[in-house]
């Protein structure tokens, strides 16, 4: 079986894995990493969303041969020590989860829409920028509410 | 998924040689069309051959009027382009309201132009842009490229290298998209190059994307959203689904159109 290595929250991975593996079974799978969820077969609802070399990516999506040598972060790797991350806080602060099946990638998602949009984000970007992201329970406003506090949260503690 | 061979070339020559090779192989670009039909089951390639470390095909050059797009620059890189924001903002926009954030980061276009699905954007930018598609073995004009759903005029083991786009005087994209899909249920590219009109029209048509002929007469005649005043899409070779029936779509088509001559810029 052809061996795969990459950064996965900063620490040196590897392990072998069947051609077709995808990124988000070597995570669950092999490292046990199983914040990162999956929620559909198509490819459309945003649960497995992780960070590639700094890019939110659908990890159901990409096969693990394909990330040889890259950065990966995922939920898992979010928060610092028992302290939440800004983002992962404004969701428990603003009700921004109800099951929480499709947090995980909703947080990832919010926090890659930070880096490249800013601290100061109206609520039609924040919808726009969730296209990709599915949620069952929670009708997005209070997702919506979080983002835009965590993007400020994020900003103060800079 | 099937269990295939993973190959991951250097070198452009080396995928085209593997590609040849392996009749039933399958080239890999941005994986969000691919992987997903492979998850399904809808495709079984014996191999698959990775262009992801072929940096050659990755990049954009704007020279002499002209936007080359390498085959394996993602939609989001296109889409925040300042260089293709200024000579053809209408190609950014494209870009720009392909799925979703996290499929921009991935998707390439030319996995896009290659695939050819009858609801994707790209191949509309192509027809009314009269874009140029190379190879590493020829150069395509986009007119005689899309040949039928999910069909191109590439040969076996061929590889898009770049694709080109003179850069129009006046262009915009208009998409109505299918809410749950993002894909277009009608996008129409309307594009003016000095005194030619070339219209195109994605997500409709039973056999792909078109050129709307008689829309392109009128607004060559008058670029003008009156010149579509009474022109109408014929509903015969329209795509009739769940999501909309031919008629519902020579409507749109319409609408689109005047849409995008209205925003052209
Ligand atoms: C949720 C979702 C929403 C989407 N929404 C849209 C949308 O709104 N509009 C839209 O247009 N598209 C949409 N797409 C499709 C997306 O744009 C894909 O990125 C694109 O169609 C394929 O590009 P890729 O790089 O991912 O190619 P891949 O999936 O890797 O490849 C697709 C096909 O092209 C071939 N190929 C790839 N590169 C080359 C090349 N250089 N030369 C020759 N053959 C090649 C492959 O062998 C394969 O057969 C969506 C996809 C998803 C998953
Ligand atoms: S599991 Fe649904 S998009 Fe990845
Ligand atoms: S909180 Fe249940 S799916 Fe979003």
């Amino acid at each position: 079986m052809p061996k795969v290595s990459m950064t996965v929250n900063g620490k040196p991975v590897s392990g072998d894995v069947d051609s077709r593996t995808l990124l988000v079974q070597f995570l669950r799978e092999t490292l046990r990493l199983t914040g990162t969820h999956v929620g559909c077969d198509t490819s459309q609802c945003g649960c497995c969303v992780v960070h590639v070399d700094g890019d939110a990516v659908k990890s159901c999506t990409a096969l693990a041969l394909s990330l040889e040598g890259a950065d990966v972060r995922t939920i898992e790797g979010l928060a610092n020590g028992d302290k939440l991350h800004p983002m992962q806080e404004a969701f428990r602060e603003n009700h921004g989860l109800q099951c929480g099946f499709c947090t995980p990638g909703m947080i990832m998602t919010a926090v890659e829409l930070v880096s490249r949009k800013g601290h100061t984000l109206d609520e039609k970007t924040i919808r726009e920028e969730l296209e990709g992201n599915l949620c069952r329970c929670t009708g997005y406003h209070n997702i919506v509410k979080a983002i835009a506090a965590g993007a400020t949260a994020m900003g103060a503690k800079a | 998924m099937y269990a295939f061979n993973y190959h991951k070339p250097a070198t452009v020559a080396d995928a085209a040689a593997l590609a040849s090779q392996h009749a039933d192989g399958k080239l890999l670009a941005g994986g969000m069309t691919l992987l997903p039909t492979m998850k399904q089951r809808l495709a079984q390639p014996s191999d698959i051959i990775d262009m992801g470390k072929l940096n050659d095909l990755k990049g954009i050059e704007v020279k002499d009027g002209v936007v080359t797009i390498k085959a394996m620059t993602r939609h989001v890189t296109v889409a925040t382009s300042a260089e293709v924001r200024k000579a053809i903002p209408a190609l950014a926009e494209l870009a720009g309201g392909i799925g979703d954030p996290a499929v921009r980061n991935r998707g390439t276009i030319g996995g896009s132009v290659a695939n050819n699905d009858p609801a994707a954007d790209y191949p509309a930018a192509c027809l009314a842009l009269g874009a140029t598609i190379h190879t590493n073995k020829r150069a395509i004009a986009a007119d005689d490229f899309f040949t039928g759903l999910f069909e191109t005029a590439l040969g076996e083991g061929e590889i898009i290298t770049s694709i080109s786009f003179p850069a129009p005087d006046k262009a915009n994209y208009q998409k109505f998209r299918n809410p749950a899909s993002r894909y277009a249920i009608v996008g129409v590219f309307v594009a003016k190059k000095g005194g030619d009109v070339r219209v195109a029209v994605t997500g409709a048509g039973d056999s792909g994307v078109f050129r709307q002929k008689d829309f392109e007469a009128a607004l060559k005649a008058n670029f003008a959203v009156a010149a579509l005043d009474g022109k109408h899409q014929p509903e015969k070779g329209l795509n009739s689904d769940i999501h909309a029936d031919a008629e519902y779509r020579a409507h749109l088509i319409g609408v689109m159109a005047k849409r995008a001559v209205a925003a052209a810029k």
